[in-house]
């Protein structure tokens, strides 16, 4: 029960950190099916986009244009999908980038309807009756349920039959073709279900912080979801949790120094890439090992060798 | 109207010289190592960075700031390679995040050393300009010639280097077949460091010559990178001729389309033309495809 005991700020801190949960579950669903997809963040500002303009132009409740943010960038993904899943590798990570910087930069181009670069200011937060939603303490409890349905889903996903074709996908992609997996529409299915709730998570942050414009999801923001993923790690569903929360909780440290922010990104993705490259997730089987190491080299003759620590899978 | 359509060539032949310059640089490094360098477009700001140091801080003759641009940022690449690369060698994903680890050091350095959000003024190192043709109004800056004529060398050097010499062999040979080429007692790891050092320096040389013609701040490799991409992606990631005559193309057709429409329209037709690209023909116009 944080929201009890923090400042306003510190509540800030948090909503900001659990969409922040969503951006990098949801990208590991992709990651599942062995892509790295460069173009995530413009997803997740695909859902922002949409919910702000609908609930402004349109005049849709944010109850319902947020879920329908959602569903715009699911729908924005499928089209993507047809040239994007015909790359693999180096090829889909620069394809994807390019979609999402050409639809970035109309965000830019075009005043009517996206605002260009100022983008869409006084986005309205979501009542409940008499009660203002958008007040941080009770934005921290939407955010909370969203986020927590939104991993369950994610889990078992990931848990199902459909998570299992991703993963056959991911390590043998040809393989799986020849038993009869379409891969194309896993893929498909992958990338429009990950862009979904990232583009709930972009509705989410565009009805709080109440502005958007198109630089809050450049290539910057996406490197650093790419930084929290990788130091995490993808092998595990809560890695890339880990990740997150581990660097918010540094970023918070470094406030003071927000100029050096990327540096220390930089430091820790290339400490972690060479010398930890399963990511954080891995520390605990790490540190087990070396401590079995050193033990076995203090005592050399004790029972049976210690069973293999590592990972039984291996970095892409 | 001819006074601007005289002047848009000259501009997008400085583009394209500097867009030639970051694409071969860029499809060495891959060609020969197997790596996106994402960091590229940092390496050209730290050479513009040093040409406004030493240039248009502390006056030095601009060709002795752009030689030293270009040497300070070949090293950076060599020790990119020796540290980072060499190590996450078979893994291009990983090398290519390391790259992403060097973009963000390399901009934080450069905020650090040049402050943020001031304009770099950097004068022209040369006055005046050559009146073409003597046509009424239309006159071209010397310095824009200087990036045409610094770029137009360093190309025909690197030309001549790997067509006429054992070592321009050697790394030809590396980046078509590594094994053979290590069968023929070719060093992959010095294969790897010329690779990386020579594209390396050809990004500082880019930023060097680019310097007094660009507004020069701490992101200004996001827009080189991107043009870089769309250039090797266009011209198939493993043809040096490739993404020189798509450096031409797309540059002149990015300059037309930003003189007569705007610039973000521009960006936005060269994304969706990689895209298209990309679709039709994953390993671009001029890309023998890959080995496997």
């Amino acid at each position: 029960m944080l929201p009890f005991v923090v400042s306003q700020y510190q509540l800030d801190f948090l909503i900001f950190l659990l969409i922040n949960v969503i951006v990098v579950a949801s990208y590991r669903l992709i990651t599942t099916t062995g892509e790295f997809s460069l173009g995530h963040v413009v997803m997740m500002g695909s859902g922002a986009y949409a919910s702000a303009i609908l609930t402004k132009q349109a005049g849709l409740s944010p109850w319902l244009s947020m879920p329908l943010g959602g569903v715009v960038a699911g729908l924005l993904a499928y089209l993507l999908s047809f040239p994007l899943f015909r790359m693999k590798g180096f090829y889909f990570l620069i394809g994807s980038f390019a979609a999402g910087e050409a639809i970035r930069l109309c965000w830019n181009r075009f005043r009517e309807p996206f605002g260009g670069p100022k983008g869409i200011k006084l986005i309205p937060a979501p009542e409940l009756g008499a009660l203002n939603i958008g007040a941080a303490f009770n934005y921290y409890f939407f955010t909370l349920i969203v986020v927590l349905v939104s991993l369950v889903i994610l889990y078992r996903i990931e848990r199902s039959r459909i998570g299992l074709i991703f993963n056959a996908i991911h390590w043998r992609d040809v393989l799986a073709e020849s038993v009869g997996v379409h891969t194309w529409r896993y893929r498909m299915l992958a990338l429009v279900t990950a862009s979904f709730f990232v583009g709930i998570a972009g509705a989410l942050l565009a009805h709080y912080i109440g502005t958007i414009n198109p630089n809050r999801f450049g290539l910057a923001i996406m490197l650093y979801v790419l930084v929290w993923v990788i130091v995490g790690g993808t092998n595990t569903f809560y890695g890339p949790i880990i990740g997150v929360t581990v660097l918010s909780v540094i970023d918070e440290f470094i406030r003071a120094f927000e100029e050096l922010r990327p540096l220390i990104y930089g430091g820790i993705l290339i400490a972690t890439v060479r010398f930890l490259p399963q990511g954080l997730e891995s520390l605990p089987q790490r540190l087990l090992g070396w401590w079995r190491a050193l033990r076995r080299q203090a005592l050399p003759a004790e029972g049976p060798p210690s069973p293999r620590s590592d990972s039984d899978r291996s970095p892409p | 109207m001819t006074s601007l359509i005289i002047q848009t060539v000259v501009n997008a032949f400085v583009s394209s010289s500097f867009a030639a310059l970051m694409a071969v640089g860029l499809v060495m490094i891959f060609g020969v190592m197997r790596v996106i360098n994402f960091a590229h477009g940092e390496l050209y700001m730290v050479g513009a960075y040093t040409v406004w140091y030493l240039y248009g801080e502390n006056e030095l003759p601009f060709f002795v700031a752009v030689i030293a641009a270009i040497a300070l940022v070949g090293v950076v690449g060599l020790l990119m390679e020796r540290t980072l690369f060499r190590p996450m060698r078979g893994n291009p994903l990983g090398g290519l995040i390391l790259s992403v680890g060097v973009l963000f050091i390399l901009q934080v350095l450069a905020v650090i050393i040049g402050g943020r959000g001031l304009m770099k003024h950097i004068p022209p190192a040369l006055e005046g300009q050559w009146d073409v043709f003597g046509i009424e109004g239309v006159s071209v800056p010397f310095q824009r010639l200087v990036v045409i004529g610094v770029a137009v060398f360093l190309l025909a050097l690197l030309w001549l280097f790997l067509k006429r010499t054992k070592l321009g062999w050697a790394l030809r040979a590396t980046a078509q077949d590594p094994e053979a080429a290590l069968l023929q007692g070719i060093s992959i790891n010095k294969a790897s460091l010329l690779a990386m050092g020579l594209g390396a320096a050809l990004a500082g040389a880019a930023g060097g010559i680019m310097a007094p013609l660009v507004r020069v701040d701490p992101a200004m490799g996001h827009a080189a990178i991107i043009t870089a991409f769309i250039v090797i992606i266009v011209g198939g990631i493993g043809s040096l001729e490739g993404a020189v005559v798509v450096a031409v193309l797309y540059t002149f057709f990015h300059t037309f389309v930003t003189t007569f429409l705007d610039g973000t329209l521009a960006s936005i037709f060269g994304l969706v033309l990689l895209l298209v690209v990309l679709t039709i023909k994953p390993t671009g116009l001029f890309g023998k495809g890959e080995k496997h």
